[in-house]
C-alpha cells in the first residue's frame, strides 16, 4: 500500500548527476536519467523539475544487474533460502532480475511450478524473478519435461543444473525440441562417469588432502559433446548455454565453437575467478563448490576469455546451505556458496581492478548480454524499457560481513574480505527496492 | 656463585661413599647401582666402577629415566619441557640391593619418582639412596642413606653439579 | 626436579597429531626419539607407566580396524589412561548424529584425547577445530595415517640406523592409500628416496608433483631398494576395476620369492597389515628373514605411546600457559 501511495504523489523519478553507463546505447558519461510510469523516459540532460530526485553525484548509474544463475531453494528447502529472502539478497546486491535454477524439491518441471515461483516473487516484491525449467522430468536425464507449457508460463530456459544431462541422445532431443519455443538450453557440464564421487578439483591438493577429485575432463568432455550436438543441428534457432565454466580446457572449447559461429554462450562465477583449489587445504567446506575451485592457470584462462569477449555472462551461482550442513566433513557437506550480496565488488576486484574489463565491459556482462541469453527485453536503459537501475558507489571500501546478509544462509567464503564498490540503490520497475542508507550493510 | 667442591674433593667424596656402601653390604646379597638421568647416571657409573674394583667383581650399573614418573607432568612449569629418554637397565633387579644414585638430593621428588619406577621394574631386596650432594629443601619424607656432601644452600639458590663426562669440567657450585 | 644446564632445546608444541605432512623433520625425529624411551615399558614385567593416569582416551572409530584400535588402546593402557571405545560403523552423515555432535557429546563427558579413524579425509582436522581435547588421527580416508607412517620410519631407523639416503619402494594402490601418503611425508622428510610403484590406474592425480619417483614396474625397482613396503590391496576402496584381475596384479606387483632373489640381501620387507597372503606378498616372503611385519606391530604400540604422551604434554602446557595469562 505504501508503494501505491508513493506513486500517487508523483510517478516521476529523476536520477541526477550520476555517471551513466549503458553499453547497449553506447552511453558512458555524466548525465541524468528520468523515469516515469515504471519506464525510462530520458537519458541525458533533464532540466524540468521533478518531485522525486536522487542525487547520484559521484555514483555510477547502470541498467539493473541480471544474474541468470541463482538457487532460491523454494520449494523444498525453505530453511536455506526462500524466494522472498533470496529476492531481498538480490536487490541488496544490485540485481534487478535473477533466474532461479529448477533443482528444487520437487524440481520445477511443469507450468504450475513456474507459476508458483512467479507468484512467490510477486509477493516478495523485490527483484524480478525468472526461472528456468528442468530439461528432463525429475531431472533424471531420461524423458523430456514439458518445455512448451513451461515456456508459455514464462520459463526463460531449461537446465538440469546440479547435474548435466548424461545421455547424449536425450540432450540432442532437448536441443532440437527447444527450438519450437526459441528458448535457451543451459547445461551444467559434468560427465558423471568421469566425475565419480569427486568433491574438489582433481589435482595435487586432492591428492595430498586425500579427497576424491573432480577431473576437469568431466566438465570438458560434456561441453565438447554438447558443442558437437549443436553443430549437428546447425541451422534453426537452437541456443546452447554452458553454465559456470571453470577450466582452461572449457575456454578453448568455447573459443573454437564461437569461431565456427555456433549459437553457444557461457557464463563464469566470481569464485572461479578469485579462488583456487588451494583454498580447500584446511577442509573449509565453504570452499566446496561444483564445479570445483580450480587452479591459477584456469583463472588466467577464464580472465583471458573475458578480456577477449568469449564469456557472455557473469553470474553468482548463489547456492545457500545451512550452517549445520556445511559443518560436516568435506566429503559429506553439500556443494555451493552464496554470492548475491557480494558479487559486484568481487567482479570489481577480479576484473576491473586488474584492468581486464572497463566499467562498460562489466555492465555488458552483468546486464545486457545475460538478458539476451534468457531472451528478456532488459539490460539497457533505452527509452520505453522497464526502468531497472542499479546505482553504484564504485569507490566505497568496506569489509564483507555475512551477518548483514539478507540471505538466510551464511555459507560465504568471502566473509571478512575488504572490497571496493557498494550498491547504493536498486530500482526495479521505477521503484526503489533497495537503498544502502535505509539498510546499512 | 660459590664453588662448593672441586675435582679433588669430588673424587675423595666418591671414595668415601664407596667405602661406606661396601661396609654396609650384608653377606650374600648382590648389589647393583642405578643412576637417575642425567648426572646421577654419571655418578652411578663412577661408583659402580670403584665398587667393582674394591669388591673384585663386576657390579651391574643401569640408568633410570624418571620422566614418566614425574609428579608435575600435568602441571608443567614454563621453561624446559620434560623429555623422555631411555631407561637402560639390562639386568634383573629382583632380590638385589639397589644403590639408587643421584647427583643432588633436594626436594626428594626425583627419588620418589625413581622408587616408583624401580618398583615397576621388579622387586629389589632393598633400595638405598646415595647422593653426591645433600642440600636443604626437602618436600617429601626422603633422606639419603649415603650423602657425600651436605650443602647448606638457601632454598632459592641453585646447587649445580658439573662432571667432566657431560660438562667438560668438574665442580659443584651454588648460585 | 628442574633440569639442569638449560640450553635452548626443541619443544614439542602440538596438541593434535593430524598428519605428517605438516610436521618438520625435527618434529618427526623428536617423536621417534621419544618413542625409544617407551620401548622398554612393553618389555617389563609390569607393562605400565603412570604419565596419563586419570586421563580419558576415546577411540572414536568410524571404520572397522581391530588392529589400529587395539594398538591405540594398548598404548593408552600402558600409560595408565582409561580408554573408552566408541565405534560407529556407519559414519554416513546423512542420517543420525553428525561428527561434530558426536564429538561435542564426548567432550561433555570430559575426554582428554580423541583417537579418530574416519572414512573422510580431513575429519580429524574438522574435529580439532571444534573441541578442546587432543585429536590424534588414526587414519582419515586416504589422506593420512600418521602413526603408521611414524611406526614405519621407527622400524626402519631401528634396523638401518637412519633413513638418510635409503631407497624405499611403496608398492600397490597408492591412489587410495593413506599409508603411502604418511610414509611418503615421513620418509622423504627424513632424507630417504621414495618410489611409488603400481599400475598407472592406482596412482593419484598429479602424482608427479609429489616428492617421489614413480614406477609402473616392480621388476625395475626391486634390485635397487633398501626397503620395500607392500600395501594391502583394499578391495573395499577400489572403484571400478583398476586392474583386470587379482592374478594379473600379483603377476606384476606381488612380492614373490622369485622376485626377492633379485633384491638386496639386507632388504627390509614391510606391510601395514592385514596381509592378503599370496596377493600382494607371498607367505614365504611375509614370514621370511627380511620381513619386519611383526616388529611393525610391536613398534606401533611404542610409537602410539609416544604420540599420546606428547599431545597430552602439549595440551597440559597450553593449559598452564592459559592459566598463567
Amino acid at each position: 500500500m505504501a508503494n501505491k501511495a508513493k506513486k500517487l504523489m508523483g510517478d516521476e523519478l529523476l536520477i541526477k548527476n550520476g555517471h551513466v553507463i549503458d553499453p547497449a546505447n553506447r552511453i558512458n558519461r555524466k548525465c541524468d536519467v528520468l523515469i516515469a510510469d515504471e519506464k525510462f523516459v530520458e537519458v541525458g540532460r533533464v532540466r524540468k523539475p521533478v518531485a522525486n530526485v536522487i542525487d547520484a553525484t559521484g555514483k555510477l548509474v547502470v541498467p539493473g544487474l541480471i544474474d541468470i544463475h541463482v538457487h532460491f531453494r523454494e520449494p523444498g528447502d525453505e530453511e536455506e533460502e526462500t524466494i522472498a529472502s533470496g529476492s531481498a539478497a538480490a536487490v541488496a546486491g544490485g540485481f534487478t532480475s535473477v533466474v532461479c535454477m529448477p533443482n528444487t524439491t520437487p524440481p520445477i518441471e511443469d507450468e504450475t511450478d513456474v507459476e508458483y515461483v512467479h507468484r512467490k516473487a510477486r509477493k516478495a516484491r523485490k527483484t524480478h524473478v525468472y526461472t528456468m525449467g528442468s530439461i528432463t522430468k525429475g531431472r533424471e536425464g531420461v524423458e523430456l519435461a514439458e518445455m512448451g507449457f513451461m515456456s508459455q508460463a514464462g520459463a526463460v530456459g531449461f537446465t538440469d543444473d546440479g547435474s548435466g544431462v548424461q545421455d547424449a541422445s536425450v540432450m540432442l532431443r532437448a536441443l532440437k525440441y527447444a527450438q519450437m519455443f526459441n528458448v535457451v538450453i543451459a547445461q551444467h557440464c559434468q560427465d558423471d562417469k568421469i566425475a565419480g564421487k569427486g568433491v574438489m578439483n582433481s589435482g595435487y591438493y586432492s591428492t595430498i588432502l586425500g579427497l576424491p577429485g573432480l577431473d576437469p575432463l568431466a566438465e570438458e568432455a560434456m561441453l565438447w559433446r554438447d558443442i558437437q550436438l549443436v553443430k549437428k543441428i546447425k541451422a534453426g534457432t537452437v541456443r546452447y548455454h554452458a553454465q559456470h565454466i571453470s577450466t582452461a580446457g572449457s575456454v578453448e572449447l568455447i573459443r573454437a565453437a564461437k569461431k565456427l559461429g555456433l549459437p553457444v554462450t557461457c557464463e563464469v562465477t566470481p569464485h572461479h575467478l578469485l579462488l583456487t583449489e588451494k583454498c580447500c587445504a584446511e577442509y573449509d567446506t565453504n570452499y566446496k563448490v561444483n564445479p570445483p575451485l580450480r587452479t591459477e592457470k584456469d583463472i588466467e584462462a577464464l580472465k583471458e576469455a573475458i578480456a577477449n569477449g568469449l564469456v557472455d555472462a557473469l553470474v553468482t551461482d548463489h547456492a545457500p546451505h545451512l550452517q549445520s550442513e556445511k559443518e560436516l566433513e568435506f566429503l559429506a557437506a553439500p556443494f555451493g556458496l552464496i554470492g548475491l550480496e557480494c558479487a559486484l565488488p568481487l567482479y570489481i576486484k577480479s576484473l576491473i581492478e586488474p584492468g581486464i574489463l572497463d566499467w562498460p565491459g562489466l555492465i555488458r556482462l552483468m546486464a545486457e548480454k545475460p538478458a539476451k541469453i534468457i531472451g528478456v527485453d532488459k539490460g539497457t536503459m533505452s527509452k520505453g524499457k522497464q526502468a531497472d537501475v542499479t546505482i553504484i558507489d564504485p569507490n566505497a571500501e568496506y569489509k564483507i560481513d555475512v551477518n548483514t546478509f539478507r540471505s538466510k544462509s551464511k555459507n560465504c567464503p568471502y566473509n571478512g574480505w575488504t572490497v571496493k564498490g557498494r550498491v547504493e540503490k536498486t530500482i526495479v520497475g521505477g521503484e526503489i527496492r533497495f537503498s544502502a542508507e535505509s539498510c546499512p550493510p | 656463585m660459590k664453588v662448593l667442591l672441586n675435582a679433588k674433593q669430588i673424587d675423595s667424596i666418591l671414595n668415601k661413599l664407596t667405602s661406606r656402601i661396601i661396609a654396609d653390604i650384608p653377606e650374600g646379597v648382590e648389589i647393583a647401582v642405578i643412576g637417575i638421568r642425567s648426572r646421577g647416571e654419571i655418578v652411578a657409573q663412577r661408583l659402580a666402577k670403584r665398587l667393582s674394583e674394591k669388591i673384585g667383581s663386576d657390579i651391574p650399573c643401569g640408568t633410570l629415566d624418571i620422566t614418566l614418573y614425574r609428579d608435575d607432568l600435568n602441571s608443567p612449569k614454563s621453561g624446559s619441557q620434560p623429555r623422555v629418554r631411555t631407561t637402560e637397565i639390562t639386568f634383573d633387579i629382583d632380590d638385589k640391593l639397589i644403590i639408587l644414585v643421584d647427583d643432588v638430593l633436594h626436594t626428594g621428588r626425583s627419588a620418589r619418582a625413581a622408587m616408583d619406577a624401580l618398583i615397576d621394574l621388579g622387586r629389589p631386596k632393598a633400595i638405598r639412596l646415595a647422593v653426591l650432594v645433600d642440600r636443604a629443601g626437602r618436600e617429601f619424607p626422603i633422606q639419603a642413606d649415603y650423602a657425600g656432601y651436605k650443602a647448606d644452600a638457601k632454598p632459592e639458590k641453585l646447587v649445580q653439579v658439573f662432571l667432566k663426562e657431560s660438562d667438560n669440567k668438574e665442580q659443584v657450585i651454588v648460585e | 626436579m628442574a633440569e639442569k644446564g638449560k640450553t635452548k632445546e626443541f619443544k614439542w608444541q602440538r596438541k593434535h597429531l593430524l598428519g605428517l605432512r605438516e610436521l618438520t623433520a625435527e618434529e618427526i625425529t623428536y617423536i621417534l626419539d621419544t618413542a625409544q624411551g617407551f620401548e622398554e615399558i612393553s618389555a617389563r614385567a609390569v607393562k605400565k607407566a603412570p604419565p596419563l593416569r586419570g586421563k580419558l582416551v576415546v577411540n572414536l572409530f568410524f571404520e572397522d580396524s581391530t588392529r589400529t584400535r587395539n594398538s591405540f588402546a594398548l598404548a593408552a593402557n600402558r600409560l595408565s589412561a582409561d580408554v573408552v571405545e566408541f565405534t560407529k560403523k556407519d559414519s554416513s552423515v546423512s542420517k543420525g548424529e553428525t561428527l561434530l555432535d558426536t564429538a561435542r557429546n564426548l567432550e561433555a563427558m570430559g575426554i582428554d584425547i580423541v583417537v579418530i579413524r574416519h572414512n573422510a579425509g580431513g575429519a580429524p582436522t574438522l574435529l580439532s577445530k571444534c573441541i578442546n581435547a587432543c585429536v590424534v588421527n588414526a587414519g582419515d580416508g586416504y589422506c593420512e595415517h600418521p602413526t603408521q607412517g611414524l611406526l614405519d620410519v621407527f622400524t626402519i631407523r631401528k634396523r638401518k640406523g637412519s633413513l638418510k639416503g635409503l631407497k624405499i619402494a611403496i608398492v600397490g594402490d597408492i591412489s587410495h592409500s593413506r599409508v603411502a601418503r604418511s610414509d611418503m611425508w615421513a620418509m622423504t622428510k627424513l632424507g630417504a628416496e621414495v618410489t611409488f610403484v603400481g599400475p598407472p590406474t592406482l596412482m593419484p592425480p598429479k602424482v608427479e608433483q609429489l616428492p617421489v619417483k614413480i614406477s609402473y614396474s616392480l621388476d625395475d625397482v626391486i634390485e635397487k631398494v633398501d626397503v620395500i613396503n607392500m600395501l594391502r590391496i583394499q578391495f573395499e576402496r577400489l572403484g571400478g576395476n583398476p586392474f583386470p584381475s587379482v592374478r594379473e596384479y600379483s603377476h606384476y606387483f606381488g612380492l614373490t620369492v622369485e622376485r626377492m632373489k633379485r633384491a638386496k640381501p639386507d632388504i627390509i620387507v614391510m606391510h601395514p597389515g592385514p596381509i592378503n597372503r599370496g596377493l600382494e606378498i607371498e607367505s614365504e616372503v611375509a614370514d621370511g628373514k627380511n620381513s619386519v611385519i611383526l616388529q611393525q606391530v610391536t613398534n606401533g604400540v611404542t610409537v602410539r605411546m609416544a604420540v599420546l604422551f606428547l599431545v597430552n604434554q602439549a595440551a597440559a602446557e597450553k593449559q598452564a600457559e592459559a592459566q598463567n595469562g
